[in-house]
Order: C-alpha cells, then sequence, then structure tokens
C-alpha cells in the first residue's frame, strides 16, 4: 500500500502510528535514498514507543540504542557505512536483529539483505515525490492496519 | 604518573603512554602502523574483529615507543563511552584484564569529554588560568556536534547539541551525493578552497533565517539534515556540475560552518565564556578554523584550536584525562558497563581548575 505524505512532520506521525502496530522482536527494513526521511520516520517510531530523548542520525554510529519506557529497546540501525553481510557480521549486527525484546529498524538493509531475508522483517520503503512529500510503501496487511487506527493528517493513500 | 590510554570506541584501535596528564610519551593509531605492520594497508572500518586483532600489538607498540616497562604504569584508561558496543568491549575487556594482572586501576573515559582535552594536552596552562572560565567547547565530528560549557569549579553543561545530523556526517554525506569518496570532510576542504562560498544560498538551519522562528529551547541546537536535502535537490536540478563543483562546495560547507561559528559565538556571549576551543575530527577544517578564529578575535574571545592529531580519534586524550580521574581518586572498577549513546549529564570535569 501506498501512503502520500506531505511532510516531514505527517512522516513523523505516521511513524508514531506504526509503532502501535509493530510488536518486540521484529526487525523493520527502512529502505530510501539519502534525504528520503527514514531517520524522520524512526523518530516517530521512537515517540510512538515512548522515547523522549533526541533521536539522531546513526550512520556514523552504526546503532543506536534507545530503552522504551516499559524496558524493551528500540535498535536504529544505519548500514550506510557497512559494505556487506560480512563486515556486518564483524561489527556485531546480529546481536541486534536477534533481540526479541527489541524492535530493530535497519536503513540501508540492502546492504546486508542475505541476514535479513530469512528474517521475516518488515519492508518499507520511503520514496522522493518532491521537495516535500514523500511516498510510503508499505507492506498491505501493515497498510491496512495502519488504516483501522487512522492516518495523521497530512497523509493519504494514493494506491491502496 | 604514568596512564596507559586505550581507545577502540569507533574505527581506530589506539594506545598512548601519557604521564601527568600533558607529557605524551607515546601514541600509536592503527591506521598509522598499519602500512609497517603488515595489514596491507587496509583495514576494514567498524569491525570489532580487528580491534581484537590489533590492540595487543598497538598497546606493545605504545609502551615500546615510550620505553616504558608495564611495571612503571600506573592506571589504564580506557574509552568506555559513547561508542559502538562491540568495538567498545574490545578495549574495555583488554583494559581490564590488563589492570587486574598488573593490580592498578582502570578509568573509564567517556570519548566526548576525552575529545575536549585533547585541546588542552598541549595548552595545559589554559586550564589553570581562572581567568580562562567559563570555558566554552565546541565539539564537532562524525558522531557529535554540541556546545559544552565548562565551569571554574568542574560543572559541565551540554547547552546545544544537533537535533539530527553530526556536523561531520553532512560533509559525509555531501561527498557521497556528488561521489567524491569517503571521509567527505577532507575532500571537500580541499576542493572547497578554489571555490566562491556565495555562489549558492544553502539554508541555515536554526538560526532563524529566511524568517523561520527559532524556538528558545533550540537557540543553541543544531540541524544539519535539512542543508544535506537542499543540496541533492540542488544537485538533482543541474545537468553539469563538474564546471561548478568548486563553487557548490564551498557554499555547502560554508552553510555548515558558519554555523556552528554563529552559535559557539552567540552562545560563549550569552554564557560570558572567555576561552573557546574547537575539537573533534570536523575541527581539522581549515575553513571552520579560520573563521572561528575570525569570530572569535572580533568578539574579543581567546580560542584554543585542538592540534589536528588529537582532532581525530587518539588514545593520547584519553590518557590526558584519565590522569585527573587518578589524581583525584575517581577511579572505575572491572565491572564498570560500556555504553553506546553519550550521557548527556556530563556530570563534574576532574580537569578544571577547581579540582
Amino acid at each position: 500500500m501506498k501512503i502520500e505524505s506531505q511532510c516531514d512532520a505527517t512522516t513523523q506521525a505516521i511513524g508514531e502510528k506504526l509503532a502501535k502496530l509493530f510488536q518486540y522482536g521484529q526487525v523493520v527494513a527502512l529502505h530510501g535514498n539519502l534525504g528520503a526521511g527514514k531517520t524522520v520516520l524512526s523518530r516517530g517510531i521512537a515517540r510512538g514507543l515512548g522515547i523522549t530523548e533526541p533521536v539522531t542520525s546513526p550512520t556514523f554510529t552504526v546503532a543506536q540504542e534507545y530503552k522504551t519506557p516499559d524496558g524493551h529497546w528500540l535498535y536504529h540501525l544505519d548500514m550506510y557505512r557497512i559494505d556487506d553481510e560480512m563486515a556486518a557480521i564483524a561489527f556485531g549486527v546480529e546481536d541486534y536483529l536477534t533481540n526479541r525484546n527489541a524492535i530493530a529498524l535497519v536503513e540501508w538493509p540492502e546492504r546486508i539483505s542475505r541476514l535479513l531475508d530469512g528474517n521475516s522483517c518488515i519492508v518499507v520503503t520511503i520514496n522522493h515525490l518532491d521537495e516535500e512529500t514523500r511516498e510510503l510503501d508499505l507492506p498491505d496487511a501493515l497498510g491496512e492496519k495502519l488504516l483501522q487506527i487512522g492516518l495523521p493528517e497530512g497523509a493519504r493513500v494514493i494506491e491502496p | 604518573m604514568n596512564i596507559l590510554g586505550i581507545e577502540t570506541s569507533c574505527d581506530e584501535t589506539a594506545a598512548a603512554i601519557v604521564q601527568d596528564g600533558h607529557q605524551v610519551k607515546s601514541s600509536v593509531i592503527s591506521s598509522q602502523i598499519a602500512l609497517h605492520a603488515g595489514y596491507g594497508g587496509v583495514i576494514p572500518e567498524l569491525a570489532a574483529r580487528e580491534h581484537l586483532k590489533n590492540i595487543g600489538p598497538i598497546v606493545q607498540a605504545a609502551l615500546n615507543q615510550a620505553r616504558v616497562e608495564l611495571q612503571y604504569i600506573d592506571a589504564i584508561a580506557v574509552t568506555s563511552n559513547p561508542g559502538l558496543i562491540p568495538a567498545l568491549l574490545v578495549g574495555n575487556a583488554f583494559a581490564k584484564g590488563l589492570a587486574a594482572t598488573l593490580g592498578i586501576p582502570v578509568i573509564g573515559i567517556n570519548h566526548f569529554l576525552a575529545h575536549i582535552y585533547g585541546t588542552f594536552i598541549d595548552n595545559n596552562e589554559s586550564l589553570n588560568n581562572p581567568e580562562n572560565y567559563p570555558i566554552l567547547a565546541l565539539v564537532v565530528s562524525g558522531g557529535h556536534t554540541a556546545i559544552v560549557l565548562i565551569q571554574q569549579d568542574g560543572n559541565a553543561k551540554i547547552i546545544g547539541s544537533t537535533l539530527d545530523d553530526a556536523a561531520g556526517e553532512a560533509l559525509d554525506k555531501a561527498a557521497k551525493i556528488l561521489n567524491l569518496g569517503y571521509p567527505g570532510g577532507p575532500i571537500i576542504d580541499k576542493l572547497a578552497k578554489t571555490g566562491n562560498p556565495e555562489a549558492f544560498n544553502f539554508p541555515r538551519s536554526l538560526t532563524g533565517a529566511r524568517g523561520k522562528p527559532l524556538a528558545p529551547e533550540h537557540k543553541f541546537d543544531f540541524s544539519f539534515s535539512g542543508v544535506k536535502t537542499s543540496l541533492l535537490n540542488t544537485v538533482k536540478s543541474m545537468t553539469h556540475i563538474d564546471d561548478i563543483l568548486p563553487d557548490l562546495l564551498a557554499s555547502y560547507q560554508a552553510a555548515v560552518m558558519d554555523v556552528l561559528i554563529m552559535k559557539a559565538i552567540a552562545a560563549a556571549s550569552e554564557y560570558n565564556a572567555r576561552l573557546i576551543c574547537l575539537c573533534g575530527g570536523v575541527a581539522c577544517n581549515s575553513y571552520l578554523r579560520q573563521n572561528l578564529q575570525t569570530a572569535a578575535e572580533k568578539a574579543r574571545r581567546k580560542l584554543l584550536l585542538a592540534p589536528p592529531k588529537y582532532c581525530t580519534d587518539n588514545a593520547a586524550m584519553v590518557a590526558g584525562l584519565g590522569f585527573h580521574y587518578a589524581k583525584n581518586n575517581l577511579l572505575g572498577t572491572l565491572d564498570m558497563p560500556a555504553n553506546a549513546r553519550l550521557d548527556h549529564n556530563l556530570g563534574i570535569l576532574p580537569f578544571a581548575i577547581g579540582n
């Protein structure tokens, strides 16, 4: 399902709603080019999980860890600086992908696609439409659930 | 007092021996000795397993170069936060094992504070001059962008930091957008030298420019995500960029650096900081060094620029800072943890004059 988001604030609000639909133990692959808004969506997901601290880009650190108020974890991973699966394993990425008490968001997941394929991960893609607006491509089942709890202001379905 | 410093928070494995916080007897960094040590010159980045391979030889090299034997090491200081957890664990496990064997203390060091201390290794006397306080530190690297205020009693507070991307990351990503290579900072610095910084008008986020009101709580915060997107849009709209590449880079670099300079000077004025110090990897940038110098002179503030060798990751700053903890008996324990994130509560810095 494709959803249009008017601006960063809307993308973040969509993230907040999506957080309610994820379960701990799940891995979310976040596709999208530079500047698409992956970190903005991630910040929304963090807010939806009750995390209030600043959510900054994980590009340099590769992994950012946030504790949720109920004692779970949100891992915000970024494979931008990781060359391939071997480098990711050497980094220690598996610890992050297999924690059942954590939701792991993975930016630039195509770098480690072979590690994610068997992982039944949720694939979300963000595309540029123009300078401000973005298109979010969600798995249909997730999109349906999102419609049930209601889209935020500034978002609309463009392809069911 | 001889301190062995160990740094494995990110790409570099580093070890150093520093006496009394300022006499650097050796400072060894993996990328520097890679070519001489039979690694073939290429060290994969970010791999904890590379730290595991490097750590023993690097520490040995630091001891050899300093001509200090292990029995004359008084304490081991190791970066324990913030950083990449798998990488930090290697340094911390090694430091703890060695400290336990030698029966000497281990001290956990905050990498972010170590960068600030890096400014003062060769300028220790600046820390002892009460006329320099409060000190304002602008910490800019690939992972951090923050303004820290340090009082004479050692009380330190982050008064502003990035809300999204770090300044170094803004440079790396720009280099990526333009296919210039990694890391982007040094490449952009070089190519921008012949360009016109006013050729393109990139946004200065969170400055109140372009009529966007600035929330008071973000007065000294930074945001570099927007300027990156703006560059991307500019590049997409053009067919030939080769001719105007220097102008494009000079303008982009200026947009990033001007905000850093503007906010540092404004914060120094608001908090009446007498001395501004610049540190972290991006502190190597020549535009930033020059223009901060000019701005500080105009604002009548003293300025200390960290020497380039202590801007990028190194263990001398870790060992140097470790001395001040050891002197004040602020020691770590064998069960101290490693943490990925920067705790915004910096506590009391042991190197200020009050200590």
